[in-house]
């Protein structure tokens, strides 16, 4: 990207302007996901000016897109070409933007299968806190060409460059797919992804929620009706089964939606991430578990501690979602991984310009 | 004889250097983990990129991972470079020993703690070979999926520290996408663990940093792998092309149709001589390029997956195509592709193999572009092609003893990577920067790029005490670099490190 460009000088200008000012910068696509993370400080940088898809060649399986670009836009245009993001990012709206995607981190329903945000990313351009405009990893799928500082950028939250590009690597939509539901309570569940997650299975997503498995294949058509038949259960009708899959990637299952009423009683909403084959974990409340069951959905009243001592006991970390932030969002790392993450945070931006205290207190 | 404390007479500073680390180091280490005698540190002084050899001061081979950390903690303080090695299969010089360094060798780190058949997850030592953990894992049916050709030395630190890919990484991913936690020690020995059980960590996502950082931010002893169910068949298709152009196209078809191949590979004629001559699988030797396209899977998926692949094919214009009938047969496929290496070496002395990755769209380009260096530096090049990916392995023929052919051979080299970045590519798809790129980061990154990498390696490493000198020039290298480039120059011993 040309720094001369309109749009990204302005942007270059008002880092300088906050370094000048000790002043902090709120980076912001769509503002659709400003309820995750610790809360937003400083004057909001708008990067929605940085809009566009720059190249987009389907048979490289990659498209190299501007940070501002709206996530729906992004989708449609792969869609058109028979491609798409396997990893489902959220949609809180049709505002969120492709670097909102990769500065969260969040991938959806079929992560477990086919990788996160990070496994997709191959290169990024970045505005660091210094005010360079700085481009790593490629347009191309193998690249070990120096650290790999661009799928550092997925789940950074912005705290250390803003994304003004990246480059994603992109898949054929699958040719065939099918939903299957099934009876089952929690510990059968568990114990029945366990054992289809280690056979030769098109497994691309499952979820399992108020006593019923749900889980989507998805691969070639012969694959996909061979596993129909020796999974057994109930086919779901395909839009039934869209609606239910975009549900749960979008959140709007009503599973993840707390009310003032419930917020007032002290309900929150937690994203457990722990080892798929962890033992059932033990909180007051209710919970929807997906990715073959390495993430749990809780919705409890439990005390952070509580929470956060489950998910470590299953050998994971948990963050709060939604409801009242007193509490920590994320999970507190070591002292020693705290250290780097100070280094890192001092590399990239040392006179801390970009969303302050948005993952962590330091930094 | 040599022993660590005969330091009373005047000895030359690097021997007096080499005296006080090997007296720290065995007054903290059982004397037998710890090789200075030269004719005991030789088999270190270099890694598979034979041409640079230095001898170490020490090589330290600990048993245990408080040893590790005893061996960083006493390099930290005295400030002495230490530099990580695995099985030695790099070939960028990643595990080159620096003069006033330590190797420290994780050879010794080679047991497979756990094999999770439940999770699909295999829990192994750093020094364990690539290969050792499918076999590990293969009673449960499972398989770990990156397959760097070197797979039956090269070790997982190794692969963790290179980001290994292989031949199956376009549907399989790379070592990172197969990795969920590595555990190791930073510079000053304190303990430390990237990534969990889970498939997200805490914070940052500091793993993706340290896979591929070539040993330069923290020393890794164990890894946590993913292991997938091996898929119940494969089979492949082995089609030949009359130009390098339908070739080239044949591949962008194939993705064009929505099709993932397990593996996507290319060999130029040149190239499928060599290896015909060498294995002796009826490749097709009038062919101008030869595609190897394997589905694997469920039988009914791979039926259906060989099927759209032929007529694909078919389409693209391929003059022969053969479909693996059994399991030999696709072995037979593979044979000529997996020893593309020492089937050059059977045809030319010496080769020096480059690794750069291009947008596949621009792979007739860029075969015709070394089509000109070889008449330009008088040198032969024949290629193989990582076609699903782009990642490209010519391989320059040359023979060292002969006068001036390594120098145009690295000429010839440079020039290929130059290439590849103009064409939108990079300098190395999967072997690493090492030593042995570190001229070419100067043509793929800016100043202000370069400077930032070497931020990052601070956050991590402040003393730089970890594999110094390596993946990041210097400015004034790069400087230099950019001067003889511009006149064309001869470049004197351009892979030693200049400090």
């Amino acid at each position: 990207m040309d720094s001369r460009e309109p749009a990204l000088a302005r942007l270059i200008d008002r880092v300088a302007a906050a370094r000048a000012g000790h002043a902090a910068l709120d980076i912001r696509g769509g503002g659709t996901k400003v309820f995750y993370g610790e809360p937003p400080r400083g004057e909001p940088l708008d990067v929605t000016p940085l809009a566009g898809i720059s190249c987009y060649e389907p048979t490289e399986l990659v498209v190299t897109v501007r940070a501002g670009t709206p996530l729906c836009e992004l989708e449609a245009a792969l869609e058109a070409q028979g491609q798409c993001l396997p990893f489902e990012p959220p949609r809180f709206s049709e505002r969120g933007t492709v670097g909102g995607m990769v500065a969260a981190g969040l991938s959806g329903p079929a992560r477990a299968s086919v990788g996160s945000v990070r496994d997709h990313v191959l290169g990024v351009t970045l505005l660091n806190g210094r005010g360079e405009v700085l481009t790593f990893g490629g347009q191309v799928a193998k690249n070990v060409a120096g650290y790999d500082v661009s799928r550092l950028m997925a789940g950074s939250l912005g705290i250390l460059g803003v994304i003004c590009e990246v480059s994603l690597k992109v898949l054929p939509i699958s040719r065939a797919a099918a939903t299957l539901s099934f009876e089952r309570d929690e510990i059968e569940a568990l114990e029945q992804l366990r054992l289809w997650a280690s056979q030769p299975l098109p497994m691309n997503a499952s979820a399992w929620h108020d006593g019923r498995l749900h889980v989507r294949l998805a691969g070639a058509a012969a694959a996909v009706s061979e596993a129909c038949r020796k999974l057994g259960g109930t086919q779901l009708a395909p839009d039934a089964a869209l609606h239910w899959w975009s549900s749960l990637r979008d959140q709007t299952e009503s599973f993840f939606a707390l009310d003032a009423a419930d917020v007032s009683r002290g309900e929150r909403l937690w994203r457990l991430s722990v080892a798929a084959t962890a033992a059932p974990v033990k909180l007051p409340g209710r919970q929807l578990i997906e990715w073959h069951g390495a993430e749990r959905w809780w919705r409890t009243s439990a005390e952070a501690r509580e929470v956060r001592a489950a998910a470590a006991l299953a050998g994971g970390h948990a963050t709060l979602i939604r409801g009242d932030k007193s509490a920590a969002v994320f999970t507190p790392v070591s002292e020693a991984l705290m250290r780097i993450h100070q280094g890192l945070k001092q590399a990239f931006d040392p006179k801390r310009v970009f969303n302050p205290g948005r993952l962590y207190a330091e930094l | 004889m040599n022993t660590p404390h005969q330091a009373d007479v005047q000895l030359p500073s690097r021997e007096r250097r080499q005296a006080e680390v090997v007296a720290a180091l065995c007054e903290a280490l059982p004397r037998s983990t710890v090789l200075f005698r030269h004719e005991d540190s030789t088999p270190y002084e270099c890694d598979a990129l034979t041409a640079y050899r230095i001898s170490p001061m020490a090589v330290v081979l600990p048993e245990t991972e408080t040893q590790v950390a005893a061996a960083l903690r006493i390099c930290h303080r005295m400030g002495v470079p230490i530099i990580a090695r695995g099985a030695g299969t790099g070939l960028s010089g990643g595990a080159t020993p620096h003069h006033w360094g330590v190797i420290l060798s994780l050879a010794k780190f080679n047991q497979i703690l756990k094999i999770d058949a439940d999770a699909c997850t295999a829990v192994v030592q750093s020094g364990v070979r690539n290969l050792a953990i499918s076999e590990a894992a293969a009673p449960f049916g499972l398989y770990y999926a990156p397959d760097p050709s070197s797979q039956i030395a090269c070790s997982i630190g190794g692969n963790v520290a290179e980001n290994s890919g292989g031949v199956h990484c376009l549907k399989y991913g790379l070592t990172l996408h197969n990795v969920l936690r590595v555990r190791g020690f930073m510079a000053d020995g304190e303990p430390v663990e990237f990534g969990s059980q889970a498939l997200d960590a805490a914070g940052l996502d500091l793993l993706s940093v340290v896979v591929g950082s070539e040993g330069m931010l923290a020393v890794i002893t164990e890894v946590t792998v993913k292991l997938i169910p091996k898929p119940q068949l494969a089979r492949c298709i082995m089609a030949s092309f009359g130009d390098i152009e339908s070739a080239g196209a044949a591949v962008a078809s194939v993705i064009a149709h929505g099709i993932i191949p397990a593996g996507l590979e290319l060999m130029d004629q040149a190239m499928t001589a060599a290896v015909e001559a060498f294995v002796h699988a009826d490749y097709d030797l009038d062919a101008a390029a030869i595609l190897l396209c394997e589905s694997d899977g469920t039988a009914e998926e791979v039926a259906e997956e060989i099927a759209r692949m032929e007529e694909v094919l078919n389409a693209a214009g391929a003059s022969r195509i053969e479909v693996s009938c059994d399991e030999a047969q696709r072995l037979k496929f593979w044979s000529g592709r997996k020893n593309a290496f020492p089937a050059s070496g059977s045809i030319s002395p010496d080769y020096m193999c480059m690794d750069s990755t291009i947008p596949r769209r621009r792979l007739a380009e860029m075969l015709r572009e070394i089509e000109g260096m070889q008449a330009k530096y008088g040198l032969r090049c024949v290629n193989v092609f990582h076609a699903g990916d782009g990642n490209l392995h010519p391989l320059i023929l040359f023979d060292a003893a002969a006068p001036d052919e390594m120098r145009r051979c690295e000429l010839f080299g440079a020039d290929i990577l130059e290439t590849s970045v103009r064409l939108g590519g990079t300098v190395t798809g999967e072997h690493g920067v090492g030593l042995e790129k570190l001229n070419s980061m100067c043509v793929q990154f800016a100043p202000a790029e370069r400077a930032q990498f070497l931020a990052v390696k601070h956050a991590f490493d402040p003393l730089e005490t970890l594999n110094p000198g390596k993946v990041i020039p210097t400015l004034h290298r790069c400087a230099e670099y950019g001067k003889m480039h511009v006149h064309r120059g001869m470049l004197p011993f351009p892979g030693l490190p200049r400090f």
